[in-house]
């Protein structure tokens, strides 16, 4: 084993973080934005982001990280770096699945909650600043903490389309130099889990610290 | 005595299944109005319109002076005079009973946290639950936490309350306890509309009986027609809900 290679995996493991971690700041904040229009009582709001869903999710990752980084210089604008280009396919990606996912628990708290609040005059924003999202976000935290994970597993495809240097690709490049896979993807592997256990450790924790505060 | 509800031959349907068939009463300021009926009627319907949950399709209503007809209707307004209080109690689960009462003051009304505490602390002594401040509505049995939604409503004031059938889902020793707290509202000369199985809270509180049936109007009248109904049907309603 060689501490040069060691290196270049952990260099592979900070791009698979910093991927990750722009995937959920901007999937989060347009996934969370999709849940609302998917809501909305305006039919072409929640129908249009309906399509926006469908497409999405009917179309592979892979597929559509080769849209985002090859599609712009089709067009001839600019080519996006790899590490933009790949955000940018991750962000509608996981906006498309979060969106979905915090649509339907947005809309498990039940609809007498929605009535009581509007017949007390609260307006709408405020219903669902005070009323609903607190409620929804216990509820919400498991799935949206498994699809994290998932994020962090599929941020490898990046490797494959755009050359972007996180985990997977700097392992593949490392075992087409020592011919050792089952040693350098093993490492790969195990830093992997070493990102996703902790998160669904900290899913749990959070999930019984939010079951205490709603009692 | 110019009438705080007006309802002239009302008409809602869902769909194809019209529920108000042409429903129209009258309740003045400080009355009492109980609407019995069999389970279909339209009782709870006319109810949940009167807070424009449902919206009319035909005929006219008035509450507290919001014609609810009119589609520009200041829905804010309506529902700053128009409390309502469900069977199902629907308190807010992740807020303790005191955040309860105090959500709609703070966000509606616009008033300081102290103001709302000390209006929230008044009126749920009112209804018996000044220890009970501090709990989360599932610490509290159905009756207690009834009592909560009630005192909820009452935070903001309202010149008419609407009680959808609020003893329903309560078993007889805890449907006392709210019936107490609504009786005491009553003395107090609140305006208040009462969808009810309850025939002898009915026929002790209420000014005005209204008996619905097959989404029309079909006996009403002072709570004397629960003694002496003119009609067969109420007759046999009210033979009826006494067997159980």
């Amino acid at each position: 084993m060689n501490s040069a290679f060691i290196i270049s995996l952990l260099q592979g493991l900070l791009g698979t973080v910093i991927l990750s971690i722009l995937t959920f700041i901007f999937g989060g904040i347009l996934g969370f934005l999709i849940a609302l229009a998917r809501i909305s009582p305006v039919a072409v709001i929640s129908r249009g982001t309906g399509v926006y869903i469908e497409i999405l999710q009917g179309m592979p990752l892979l597929v559509l990280m080769g849209l985002c980084f090859y599609g712009p210089g089709i067009f001839g604008y600019d080519s996006l770096s790899p590490l933009q280009a790949a955000t940018f396919a991750l962000t509608l990606y996981s906006s498309a699945y979060l969106g979905e996912i915090w649509r339907g628990c947005l809309q498990s708290v039940a609809k007498p909650q929605w009535e009581a609040a509007e017949c007390l005059g609260i307006g709408r924003w405020h219903r669902m600043r005070h009323v609903i999202l607190p409620q929804a976000l216990r509820i919400a935290t498991p799935p949206t903490v498994g699809f994290m994970v998932q994020i962090i597993k599929n941020t490898s495809i990046a490797s494959l389309v755009v050359g972007y240097a996180e985990l997977s690709y700097n392992a593949k490049i490392i075992n087409n130099s020592t011919f050792q896979p089952f040693l350098y993807f093993g490492i790969a592997a195990l830093m992997y889990f070493a990102v996703c256990y902790p998160l669904s450790v900290q899913s749990r924790v959070l999930e019984r610290k939010l079951n205490v505060a709603n009692r | 005595m110019s009438p705080i509800v007006e309802l002239k031959d009302v008409r809602k349907s869902f769909g194809n299944l019209e529920i108000l068939k042409g429903v129209s009463f009258e309740v003045n300021r400080g009355e009492v109005a109980a609407i019995i009926g069999q389970s279909g009627s339209g009782k709870s319907t006319a109810l949940r319109c009167m807070d424009r949950l449902e919206t009319i399709q035909g005929g006219s209503m008035v509450i507290c002076g919001h014609r609810l007809e009119d589609a520009k209707i200041d829905l804010k307004a309506l529902r700053r005079d128009v409390g309502i209080v469900f069977q199902s109690y629907n308190l807010f689960p992740h807020l303790t009973v005191a955040e309860n009462v105090m959500l709609a003051p703070r966000l509606v009304k616009a008033v300081s946290r102290a103001e709302a505490r000390t209006v929230a602390e008044a009126v749920i002594a009112k209804v018996g639950l000044h220890e009970k401040l501090e709990a989360y509505p599932e610490q509290l049995s159905g009756g207690q936490q009834q009592r909560v939604a009630i005192a909820r409503s009452l935070a903001m004031e309202p010149k008419l309350m609407l009680f959808d059938e609020v003893t329903s889902a309560l078993d007889p020793q805890l449907t006392g306890e709210v019936l107490k707290v609504m009786e005491q509202l009553a003395t107090e000369g609140m305006t208040m509309i009462l969808v009810t199985h309850e025939m002898g809270f009915a026929r002790k509180v209420a000014d005005r009986v209204i008996y619905m049936r097959d989404g029309k109007v079909h006996e009403a009248g002072s709570s004397d027609i629960l003694r002496t109904p003119s009609t067969p049907e109420l007759a046999e309603f009210i033979s009826e809900a006494s067997e159980h």
